[in-house]
């Protein structure tokens, strides 16, 4: 991509790490951003992810400079750009409405930003985005007569164009179609790739989040419930919360009595299960037991449980064929509910509902999560979210 | 109330009635691609009533004034005007009045700054910020209509006079001489131009700036244009089509007025219309009041016509 490589368009100030210190933001009586604290590498794919009214797009709008903070910095390697105009910051936005202006073509719209700061010659610079969103061929359209995919690759490289430190990108594919948003998806992680600046990017998609961004932190009601790699947090949730926002958790509500080495004893509902040690986030107390849906696999009987195994037997209320795979529900002895997702590999025949079986897991796939008193009602998560990761 | 968009007053009533002709169609409820006579014919029936007002009140007299104004300036009411086509009407009355004319577009144009100094701001904070406020705003934009026009005018009459407040305080902050005034000045008939045509200029600006999505005011800033860019760049490119439909409103009936000259000024002040004024009604001149008019309205013609050359038509059309 030679146009890209721009020399007029150089990054103002030095580049650095994303940083949010202890930022919060009060609308009135309400909290939307609580004590957020956290650092976005240079260069990386970050994604905010959590439900509509966690707070996700103010802290978003903080970063731009948008909305004013009530409290704490934000900060842009070693420079506070806390009360800095956002026509000040060397960050763009791509956001949710687009926000094309519907009076420029598209070539206009992408100048707009190198315009304003009196870049003369912005052809090559302009050109060259166009060609990277594959739209060299619509630069005299006006944004009313471009489809959605194509509205959103404007605004794309609307921002991209100036080259900023940090690309913010609030929900852009949440207008788009399903097949269009995956190859928005993949486009953007290519030009993320090729352009290197750092995305933030804020959704409610956990799978968006999860095949698009390096790292993700969860958002609950203004605080950060976990961060890391979308793996660990799937594999390993921190809190209930995150257990069934990435997807969907089996909990069952129990206590542990601690135990010796390498294990963590738990009862629940009158049975013994055990977790390794380095799958526990606490080892006394209040806790969820939780295995993923695909973690569990359903047997006939509990002779056919492979040894080192732990299980639970009950009986299919619901079978539910996706095509990949089957969804189970599975009533247990004391009145629970476990999902169970086997894949349809045709290596065992399908459950009729009504049908006893005895579902069984690997402890190592198991996690224990601190229990906070009322949090119960959790251990049924809702059915046909969508899947994390096919199994 | 006063609705956000659409223009104020019942526009609705007026639209033909069902039991026309050609509104019979309807009650066969959605007819398929079978396009009759009658169908086709409809919208001309829904055009008639307005076509027959138009030709009856307006095309009817335009003839006959411009008949007039080709009349033998020789004659009189009582012994009746001949017609002599006499074009040599034109020259002459634009050679008497020029200077009235030269009033006209300079104190229209000198109330259209004004008006767009304190009407933009006011339609953009309506628009855009007024938020719960918005329709009392409207409403008192809207209000001094209510009363009439001369009353209105005569009111700044009171408020200019001589012995007032506002000249008072003029005065005492020495921007008015012990002994100046405004009342029967220019600057007094500009003020009331301003003030009796400001509505025609700012709600169609209203109607524009209420469109305008504040997130592209966001997007703007996002891309680095400070507010005075965002402006420029933004605000009004996108207000266009109400700046120029609200300019010509106000521009066109304060050239042509003549209420404000003659309450607030003196015939030192006077306008084309208080000439055309007096040639109808009191020299009884028709002939030379009927060419004034034909005048007044070429010109007014000529400046539009200029202005959305420049301005571009779509803008208005968009």
């Amino acid at each position: 991509m030679s146009g890209m490589v721009g020399t007029t368009a150089g990054r103002e100030g030095p580049a650095g790490d994303l940083r949010l210190a202890n930022l919060t933001k009060r609308f009135g009586a309400v909290t939307a951003v609580d004590d957020l604290s956290l650092t976005v590498p240079q260069g990386s794919f970050f994604a905010l992810l959590g439900p509509s009214g966690c707070g996700k797009t103010t802290t978003l709008r903080m970063i731009a400079g948008l909305e004013e903070p009530t409290g704490g910095q934000v900060l842009l390697g070693e420079r506070d750009v806390t009360r800095l105009r956002p026509y000040k910051r060397p960050v763009n936005t791509v956001f949710q409405s687009y926000a094309l202006f519907p009076h420029l073509d598209v070539f206009e719209n992408v100048a707009f930003g190198l315009r304003r700061r009196g870049i003369r010659s912005v052809d090559d610079e302009v050109m060259g985005m166009l060609a990277l969103v594959q739209l060299d061929d619509h630069g005299h359209r006006r944004p009313a007569q471009l489809s959605g995919g194509q509205q959103q690759r404007v605004a794309l490289a609307r921002a991209l164009v100036n080259r900023p430190q940090v690309l913010l990108l609030d929900e852009p594919l949440g207008a788009l179609d399903l097949t269009l948003r995956r190859r928005m998806q993949l486009e953007l992680k290519r030009i993320q790739a090729e352009v290197g600046s750092t995305f933030v990017h804020v959704t409610h998609d956990q799978e968006e989040a999860m095949t698009m961004a390096d790292t993700v932190a969860v958002l609950n009601v203004g605080r950060i419930e976990q961060l890391g790699a979308p793996a660990d947090l799937y594999e390993y949730p921190a809190t209930a919360f995150v257990a069934n926002f990435l997807g969907q958790s089996n909990l069952l509500t129990g206590e542990a009595s601690g135990g010796g080495g390498n294990e963590v004893a738990v009862s629940a509902h009158g049975r013994r299960f055990s977790v390794p040690a380095g799958r526990a986030r606490v080892d006394r107390g209040p806790v969820h037991l939780g295995v993923r849906p695909e973690k569990l696999h359903l047997v006939d009987s509990a002779d056919q449980v492979p040894a080192g195994c732990q299980h639970v037997a009950g009986v299919v209320t619901d079978a539910a064929y996706v095509g990949v795979s089957t969804q189970y529900l599975l009533r247990t002895g004391w009145g629970g509910e476990l999902t169970a997702f086997v894949a349809n590999s045709g290596a065992t025949g399908p459950l009729p509902v009504g049908a006893r079986a005895v579902a069984y897991w690997d402890p190592r796939h198991a996690f224990l999560l601190s229990r906070e008193p009322g949090d119960a009602h959790l251990s049924t998560p809702a059915r046909n979210e969508p899947v994390g990761t096919p199994s | 109330m006063i609705g956000h968009t659409g223009p104020p007053g019942g526009r609705d009533d007026m639209s033909p009635p069902a039991h026309l002709p050609g509104g019979s169609g309807r009650r066969t409820g959605p007819q398929p691609p079978n396009r009759s006579g009658r169908q086709r014919l409809l919208p001309y029936l829904l055009l008639l009533p307005a076509a027959a007002w138009l030709v009856l009140f307006f095309a009817v007299p335009l003839v006959q004034l411009a008949a007039a104004s080709l009349y033998d300036p020789a004659g009189s009411l009582a012994t009746g005007y001949a017609m002599t086509w006499a074009f040599g009407n034109y020259p002459d009355a634009l050679a008497a009045y020029w200077p009235q004319f030269g009033r006209s577009f300079g104190y229209a144009g000198a109330a259209l700054v004004l008006a767009l100094l304190t009407g933009y701001p006011l339609a953009y904070v309506i628009a855009q910020k007024a938020g719960r406020w918005r329709n009392l705003l409207l409403v008192c934009v809207v209000a001094p209509m209510f009363t009439s026009f001369l009353v209105r005018t005569l009111a700044w009459k009171t408020i200019l006079s001589d012995n007032g407040w506002f000249v008072g305080l003029l005065r005492d902050v020495h921007l008015l001489g012990p002994d100046g005034r405004l009342l029967a000045t220019p600057v007094a008939v500009v003020l009331g131009l301003t003030y009796n045509f400001l509505p025609f200029l700012v709600l169609p600006l209203y109607a524009s700036l209420e469109r305008l999505d504040p997130r592209l005011l966001e997007a703007a800033g996002d891309l680095y244009a400070g507010p005075l860019r965002t402006f420029r760049r933004v605000t009004l490119p996108l207000s266009m089509p109400g700046l120029v439909a609200g300019t010509l409103l106000f521009f066109i009936p304060a050239s042509g007025d003549y209420i404000n000259a003659e309450l607030l000024g003196t015939p030192n002040e006077y306008m084309i219309g208080n000439v055309v004024d007096s040639a109808f009604l009191v020299r009884l001149d028709h002939p030379q009041g009927a060419a004034l008019s034909f005048l007044l309205m070429a010109a007014i013609l000529a400046v539009v016509l200029g202005h959305l050359r420049r301005t571009g038509p779509e803008e208005m059309l968009r």
